[in-house]
């Protein structure tokens, strides 16, 4: 059985290692192998942008050696896929080579997009590349007071970024003795300050005791020097603007034609590609309607990845994947809480404490061993 | 022009109005998109985003406790 995984992001990574321990017998006896497809050499722990972005991390904290997070057994190659044959279990990469499987995962990931809104990537701070993160920081940097604008694309990846980056920039502003001289104004796409309706009830008074204002229903259209103009008809100006731009999924998705955006469409429950039987999705690649989040593809890799070893082991699929997500909220003043729920429960989030925002900078250096998939 | 389901049943986040925007740059102008949803809140806050922003609802309704919005994109 040839298992083919393609993308080495977090979702690939947990898959592969829980795969190749469910495996291992079959993997020694040579009855199964797993090869992983991957655009890069380095592993980057993406979390870790927004606290570069504010100077809390340093760029070589983000990188590991992608063969070193790896089980031994799996195959690792740096070759990217350039075509899909779905129809016919095939794939051929940068290289030429052709790799054919019995089982395929995608998980390619998404990027931000900031050229589909006019003006922005010329005008606008972001941080979902460690460049564009650099970047912010210089420019935060200079920054010696106005008004700093937050606005946010859709889709886009980590559901928490907005408010994490809002609280973690009055935080820089603070230690830098500027925060009186800011005027920080949030803004986002839907009728309250986020998608989940208890963050949003928790965040509003956060904003009012604060000083921050905000403003609802606001889709960025088009961005100038100085003013950022909503699809709704709102318009703010700037001296500074902080964006969370919207993603598409990978360029090689779009271009094979696997789904609109580069988002691929996925069967909620046993994340297989619609229409394909042996042919699944994991992590930001999905078209499914829930964040796009580390933790998502963590959750699935781990359903998927029993379910693949099971179909192997006794024919069929044990489990579905319901849905579950976890984000951790960076809430300033050096607190945090989190945000848990699956496709039949909502989040129930707990007032933010010091512990929990210690847990989650603890996490930001135990990641290689979730990626490992030893927690 | 054609008609896309937006499945955002038994979702929290980004929940139904943020799935809807995404699909909706997606679009062409003239493509209708219908909305499934079990959250409550989007019989409001659907209509709110499409009015203010100057889209078209052609038609809402429920069905086994699923809420149906049909969207049409006008720009």
């Amino acid at each position: 059985m040839r298992i083919l995984i393609v993308g080495g992001g977090m979702g690939g990574t947990i898959l592969a290692n829980n795969l190749a321990r469910r495996l291992s017998g079959e993997l020694k006896a040579g009855k199964a192998s797993i090869t992983m497809l991957s655009a890069s050499d380095q592993h980057m722990y993406q979390p870790g942008l927004l606290y570069i972005a504010v100077g809390k991390m340093f760029p070589d904290e983000l990188y590991r050696d992608q063969v070193c997070l790896l089980e031994s057994s799996i195959r690792f190659q740096v070759d990217p896929v350039t075509k899909f044959d779905l129809a016919n279990n095939n794939v051929t990469t940068e290289s030429g080579k052709r790799h054919d499987y019995d089982i395929i995962v995608v998980a390619t990931g998404s990027r931000a997009h900031a050229e589909g809104t006019p003006g922005l990537a010329e005008h606008a701070l972001q941080f979902y590349t460690e460049a564009d993160a650099l970047n912010m920081y210089q420019r935060l940097q200079e920054f010696e007071g106005g008004k700093v604008v937050v606005a946010v694309g859709v889709p886009h990846k980590c559901p928490m970024a907005p408010l994490e980056i809002t609280f973690m920039l009055i935080d820089y502003f603070k230690a830098r003795g500027i925060w009186d001289k800011v005027q920080l104004h949030y803004t986002y796409p839907i009728g309250r300050v986020h998608s989940l309706e208890p963050v949003a009830n928790w965040a509003v008074p956060e904003f009012e005791r604060l000083g921050v204002t905000y403003e609802t229903l606001f889709n960025m259209k088009e961005v100038t020097a100085d003013t950022i103009i909503s699809e709704e008809g709102g318009e703010e100006s700037y001296d500074l603007l902080v964006t969370i731009p919207s993603h598409k999924g990978m360029e090689v998705i779009e271009e094979n034609e696997l789904g609109p955006g580069g988002f691929i469409p996925t069967n909620r429950t046993r994340l297989n590609i619609e229409g394909y039987e042996n042919a699944f999705v994991i992590g930001d690649t999905t078209n499914l309607p829930i964040s796009k989040a580390g933790s998502t593809a963590h959750f699935e890799a781990e359903a998927l990845a029993e379910n693949i070893a099971s179909t192997i082991k006794i024919g069929g699929p044990v489990r579905d994947y319901d849905g579950k997500v976890f984000c951790f909220i960076e809430a300033g003043e050096g607190r945090a809480t989190y945000a848990m729920f699956n496709y039949q429960n909502p989040p129930d989030p707990k007032p933010p404490t010091k512990g929990m925002h210690w847990f989650k900078t603890v996490y930001n250096k135990m990641y290689w061993a979730s990626a490992r998939g030893l927690l | 022009m054609e008609r896309k389901l937006v499945d955002a049943k038994n979702t929290f986040c980004p929940g139904p109005l943020m799935e809807l925007i995404g699909q909706m740059k997606l679009a062409s102008v003239g493509d209708e998109l219908e909305v499934l949803s079990t959250d409550k809140g989007s019989a409001s806050d659907i209509p709110e985003w499409i009015n203010k922003v100057g889209h078209e609802l052609l038609d809402s309704f429920e069905e086994d406790g699923v809420l149906h919005l049909v969207v049409k994109k006008t720009k």
